[in-house]
């Protein structure tokens, strides 16, 4: 697998990629730029434009997206930029962020196992390398690797076949030994004394985190300068309809139309689905919750994961280090998590790397997670006519948001899913073609 | 969360596994009626509100219980044992007379 890997140089692949994506930039003219920047700081920084505009709702729209995170956001972009269709409302009943792309712990990765999973994460990775560019906004994308250590030697063999399985699919995959995982990651208790000693890892060098308030700033502003209306502090609190057809949206400032509505609403896909008279749903609603603490000098250079519990850690470039574990296990829609989550997450994080054993936790806080009966999202026209949805993201939909937009904005432009979101219908379930990444079955708090 | 048990009292949440909705019916096994399989196997009621579901006090007494919880506040208004819990029981073995 490592002489594979050689050959199909990772570097080499990542610049041929950039250079044919690089003619297709078509960003009107670079707002923010060395030139700007200067500009704006001789004239006391009193000149900048606001990121996006506060619109009032017009009327009607030709496709109403419901939901201002990640997703929506990316979404009503991608429609503007991708399918010119740009007479579009992103209805959002917080503030831009509020919801989980404000929460999450910035991981971006596609080192999944199943083929739909691998094809469309990759999508996503590979429009993740270009973003920044793409939107003229730095969205602080930093590929430092994700690397999954593995605890048991039947572990290793079962993160070695998803690494054969992502190389099969075109996408960068190293298993690395003790001795080099000791040499990149100081600190990680690996052989010895440790409590959970590791055999190896599977590194996926492309991975890595991002600066997530940036992905939804950078996606407003970009749908915003192609038209797009964004409206927070808008909550949508029902549906109009014509039969079962969706017409449009009732909400907090009064009814909307539109020929589309999107919904896009992650944790809140019960609720907002029950509006529309859609009462069942294979999406249980948990939460999940994330943890940083105070700022140290740099020492954990790559994001690395815990095989012998569930623990993923990474330190931002500010010091601190963010880290998160399992999502509580129960229904709900509280943003705030119980404490015997908390105890577990500290006591793997210190198996791990011992020395962190006193370092002071900052904050914590919870996300709500629209976690699916199979572990997979849901991307797809429907339910009812006029309405299309999007969510099942459990807690990996951060990584998605630019696949996840895209494709969203392809299924409603056309009335017909792409062949990266292809799988992800609704109806799987019902024909038995789950996309079960674990085979843990339909148990979301497992997945 | 506490979790006040009907034989042990207030517990830990931490005590207890969560199993999931309660009231969902499994159908009778020698049904072919797929949607309602599907149904019970992959859908969710899943409300913003009063929510029933199943706890077994697997680091306790063992019972599986009946708590009735707001999904919202985490506020929880009841807790009965299951087994006293009619539903639970599938619909091929309703009916008393279907038992051996
Ligand atoms: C603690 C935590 C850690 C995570 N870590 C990772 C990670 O490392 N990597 C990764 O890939 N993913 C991660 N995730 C998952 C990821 O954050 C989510 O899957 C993803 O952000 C969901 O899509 P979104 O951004 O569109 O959701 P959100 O930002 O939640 O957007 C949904 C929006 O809909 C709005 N809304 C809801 N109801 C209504 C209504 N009635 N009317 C109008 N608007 C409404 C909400 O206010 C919200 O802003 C994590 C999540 C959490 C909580
Ligand atoms: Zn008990």
């Amino acid at each position: 697998m490592r002489k594979a890997m050689a050959e199909n140089s990772l570097w080499r692949r990542r610049a041929a990629y950039r250079l044919a994506h690089r003619s297709k930039r078509n960003v009107p003219m670079a707002e923010y730029s060395a030139l700007s920047l200067l500009r704006n700081a001789l004239s006391g920084n009193r000149d900048w434009t606001p990121a996006w505009r506060k619109p009032d709702p017009k009327p009607a729209y030709d496709v109403i997206i419901v939901g201002g995170g990640g997703h929506g956001l990316a979404t009503a972009y991608y429609l503007a930029k991708e399918h010119g269709i740009t007479n579009v409302a992103v209805i959002e009943k917080g503030y831009l962020g509020s919801g989980n792309v404000g929460r999450n712990t910035t991981i971006v990765r596609s080192n999944y196992l199943l083929p739909d999973s691998i094809r469309f994460y990759e999508h996503s990775l590979k429009l993740w390398e270009n973003l920044s560019h793409d939107l003229n906004y730095n969205v602080m994308f930093s590929q430092r690797g994700m690397l999954n250590l593995a605890h048991t030697p039947g572990q290793a063999d079962d993160f070695i076949r998803r690494g054969n399985a992502m190389r099969h699919e075109r996408v960068d995959a190293e298993w690395l030994t003790p001795a080099e995982i000791a040499r990149q990651v100081p600190g990680l208790a690996i052989g010895g004394t440790a409590r959970f000693p590791v055999v190896g890892g599977l590194l996926q060098p492309r991975g890595g985190t991002a600066r997530h308030d940036a992905v939804a700033w950078g996606y407003a502003r970009g749908a915003d300068r192609r038209g797009v209306d964004i409206i927070e502090n808008c909550e949508v609190t029902g549906f109009l309809r014509d039969g079962d057809r969706i017409t449009g949206v009732k909400t907090t400032r009064g009814e909307i139309r539109a020929g589309k509505v999107g919904v896009a609403v992650a944790g809140s896909t019960g609720q907002v689905m029950k509006l529309a008279g859609v009462d069942r749903l294979p999406i249980e609603s948990h939460v999940l919750q994330a943890f940083v603490s105070e700022s140290l000098k740099p020492f954990i250079h790559t994001v690395v994961t815990f095989g012998a519990g569930h623990l993923y850690i990474s330190q931002s470039d500010k010091g601190g280090l963010v880290f998160g574990g399992d999502i509580d296990g129960y229904n709900t829609y509280a943003q705030r998590g119980n404490l015997p989550v908390v105890e577990e997450v500290m006591s793997e994080m210190v198996a791990l790397f011992p020395g962190l054993a006193r370092v002071r936790l900052l904050r914590s806080w919870g996300g709500i997670m629209d976690m699916s009966m199979d572990g997979s999202p849901i991307i797809t026209t429907g339910p009812l006519p006029g309405m299309y949805l999007n969510c099942g993201w459990c807690y990996g939909g951060f990584k998605a948001t630019p696949a996840s937009g895209w494709s969203f904005a392809w299924t409603i432009a056309r009335d017909e899913p792409h062949r990266i979101n292809a799988a992800y219908t609704l109806e799987r379930f019902h024909r038995g073609a789950v996309i079960d990444e674990k085979g843990q079955g339909a148990t979301p708090r497992l997945h | 969360m506490l979790i006040t048990c009907p034989y042990c009292g207030p517990r830990d949440v931490s005590e207890f596994t969560y199993q999931g909705e309660a009231g969902r019916t499994r159908p009778d096994p020698a049904s072919t009626d797929r949607a309602a399989w599907d149904g019970y196997v992959y859908d969710r009621l899943n409300p913003a509100g009063e929510h029933s579901e199943y706890w077994q006090h697997s680091g306790g007494c063992r019972a599986h219980l009946l708590v009735k919880r707001n999904t919202l506040t985490h506020e929880i208004a009841s807790v009965a044992f299951a087994r006293e819990d009619q539903r639970i029981h599938s619909a091929g073995r309703r009916g008393k007379g279907a038992r051996p």
